[in-house]
């Protein structure tokens, strides 16, 4: 995991070179607190915010580079409240990654993060999504009711990533995200046309009227 | 210190100027305002016991008067709503505000899905589902008291320059997707514009109620701040049954005061609709909206002209044409000397007791002057609006009527300013024969209105 996550658009190696980029759903569920809303904004915004209840869902963007092609990272942040399940899997439905996140100082998050892997086990073969596993809160280690021993067994014998993050002070948050992006290419990129193709879409520039002007060459046409 | 950990056995819970609460019709406590609902378990225990008592008898509870307070109960369906308030209002007008509190409910839940709930499990918890939503009412409630849209159940635009109103209606109604169903632009918590789907208002209109609902839910959490947000919601007056899909954005992070909101009845439109967005957007930009809308702010009586006037709300009855119009009302500033909580506050109430007495069931009045100890109120109502004002304590009913005529002028003068005139329409359903009322919304699909899989 050698790159890192480029703060500036237009990194000079993108200038160079054309790279596909590739557009990764991106889901995050768990209980309500657990931190997937502040998850999601360390990994768009680089900072930490205390956030209110999601309300169904938030959509973020996040363009992660690596060196063979660029993820356009999509990602959903659901609501943990219960009054959301139904819909849920409006939002998980087709995603190439899911993130089971629960709070390292509740061990109710743990087990609910367990019935969600239930629910996506039903809905995906292995292989086709990865899933990963997201202890939450470490910076909580005094209120510590979920050993990372136990979040790493269960990743070990349900065949998931695992990791422990701190949303608070960014601990391994970065980090997770570039894992994701790379077993995702290995993964899911590995079978054709699993990852579509991401395209700007092409507007007209009023301000830059010289970039496109269907007459230019008709002048330089004769003898 | 959060309402959440008042103690219920402190006097000063005990003088708070409004409790709401709601419960089960088992009695299990749903939410209170003030305090936790466990802590209030016997309390409403007791309200339960109240209810079915005079159930048994065949009748229906509806208030209870002591001494400085009037409880009323309100039920629908499987739940009991109580409100217990030492303020002056009148039943009818207390009971108008549970009914938002029960209508908020259902717009996060729907009216189906609560019932279906409690028909398989009577003693049902629902505050696990309305966990995380309990600022969503404890925010209503506040706006309730403060806000006089409830008490009028009109809806309060931003004052804007007709044609800057129009440009921006324009450019919503450019962009758009099947299923798109509402379009509104919201900034600082007011009504910016609304443009609305031809076939789906034809025979059914957009309730104030249900803004009023989608005004609080955006204003009362800050949730939408972050990204863009796509969530089911129901619109209990529209169709208490039914899920929109909502997409709300701020355009302006990360100040987030214009804040758009697009529903649709596919729950599937999300990046159809975030394109209209990016369309709106980039309109907004090379328009300059943004900065143009960010200047406009509520307006001054002094504006009006008329010395002793200091405050008024106007409502104008809608023509009944087949062109659906939204009911609306136009109001100023309060300024001193109703600057303070206090006094906004007890104006408020002034205009609470003025309305109660144009909308008694009993002795209904078209006009009533009242003096009142630091300030004197005249009301009327005809055919065309109702309208309340607010003269310093000196005036005299014949500079009063003068001071009205002169105010009826300017409102009138300014009415392209002060209202959205014609709400814009566009039509985003090739097959208009599809679109009856809520037929669009998913009714038939079961997995998306139903919290039966949680049972």
């Amino acid at each position: 995991m050698g790159e890192k996550l480029p703060k500036v658009p237009g990194d000079p190696d993108t200038l160079s070179r054309p790279m596909r980029t590739l557009r990764v759903k991106m889901v995050l569920l768990g209980s309500s607190g657990v931190g997937k809303s502040s998850l999601a904004l360390q990994f768009c915004k680089d900072e930490f915010r205390r956030t209110s209840p999601t309300v169904g869902c938030a959509y973020l963007t996040q363009v992660v580079h690596l060196r063979e092609v660029t993820l356009r990272f999509e990602i959903w942040d659901t609501a943990g409240e219960e009054k959301y399940h139904s819909v849920t899997p409006l939002y998980y439905r087709g995603a190439h990654a899911a993130l089971l996140v629960y709070d390292i100082s509740n061990r109710d998050t743990f087990i609910r993060a367990q019935v969600w892997l239930r629910e996506l086990e039903k809905q995906y073969l292995s292989g086709s999504t990865v899933l990963w596993l997201v202890g939450n809160k470490g910076d909580l280690e005094q209120r510590r009711q979920v050993s990372a021993q136990e979040g790493q067994s269960l990743a070990n014998d349900r065949g998931l990533f695992f990791t422990e993050t701190s949303a608070l002070s960014g601990d391994q948050v970065e980090q997770l995200l570039l894992g994701v992006a790379h077993r995702v290419c290995e993964c899911v990129g590995a079978q054709q046309g699993a990852l579509s193709e991401w395209k700007e879409t092409p507007h007209v520039d009023l301000c830059h009227r010289n970039t496109f002007n269907p007459f230019a060459s008709c002048c330089k046409v004769g003898p | 210190m959060s309402h959440r950990d008042e103690d219920v056995t402190a006097d000063s819970w005990r003088q708070h100027r409004k409790h709401v609460f709601v419960l089960s019709e088992a009695g299990k406590p749903i939410y209170s305002r003030y305090g936790s609902e466990e802590a209030l378990s016997s309390t409403m225990g007791v309200m339960m016991a109240l209810v079915s008592f005079v159930q048994s008898g065949d009748n229906i509870i509806r208030s209870i008067y002591s001494d400085g307070h009037t409880v009323v109960f309100l039920q629908k369906g499987p739940l009991v709503l109580v409100c217990v308030s030492s303020s002056r209002q009148t039943e009818k007008q207390l009971r108008g505000e549970l009914l938002y509190v029960y209508y908020q409910i259902i717009s996060m839940l729907t009216q189906a899905s609560i019932s279906r709930i409690f028909e398989h499990k009577k003693n049902y918890d629902l505050r696990r589902l309305l966990a995380g939503s309990e600022k969503i009412l404890d925010g209503l409630l506040n706006l309730v008291d403060s806000d006089p849209s409830f008490l009028l159940v009109a809806v309060q635009c931003l004052p804007l320059a007709s044609s800057l109103r129009d440009n921006i209606s324009q450019i919503l109604q450019k962009a758009i997707t099947p299923n798109l169903v509402f379009s509104i632009l919201i900034a600082n918590n007011q009504l910016l514009t609304i443009v609305q789907e031809k076939t789906v208002i034809e025979d059914s209109r957009l309730e104030p109620a249900d803004i009023h609902l989608l005004l609080n839910l955006i204003g009362a959490s800050s949730a939408f701040q972050a990204g863009e947000i796509w969530t089911p919601i129901c619109l209990p007056l529209f169709n208490p049954d039914c899920y929109f899909y909502a997409y709300i954005s701020y355009l302006d992070p990360p100040e987030c005061t214009v804040c758009l909101l697009l529903l649709s009845t596919d729950k599937e439109a999300f990046y159809a609709v975030a394109e209209c967005k990016r369309k709106i957007e980039e309109a907004m930009m090379a328009q300059n909206s943004l900065s143009l809308i960010a200047k406009v702010q509520s307006y001054s009586v002094s504006q009006v002209g008329v010395s002793d006037l200091r405050h008024f709300m106007y409502k104008p009855f809608d023509v009944p044409d087949t062109y659906q119009q939204l009911t609306q009302f136009t109001s100023p500033e309060m300024e001193a000397p109703y600057s303070s909580e206090e006094e906004k506050m007890r104006l408020l109430d002034l205009y609470r007791y003025m309305h109660s007495r144009i909308h008694s069931t009993s002795r209904p009045l078209k006009l009533i002057y009242h003096v009142a100890e630091r300030e004197t109120l005249l009301a009327w109502v005809t055919s065309k609006f109702e309208l309340y004002t607010c003269f310093s304590p000196l005036v005299t009913k014949a500079c009063a009527i003068t001071a009205i005529t002169k105010l009826l002028r300017w409102i009138k003068k300014e009415e392209d300013r002060l209202f959205i005139r014609y709400p814009p329409k566009y039509s985003t359903t090739p097959n208009p024969s599809k679109s009856s009322r809520g037929g669009k919304s998913d009714q038939q699909d079961s997995t998306d209105n139903g919290f039966l899989s949680l049972l």
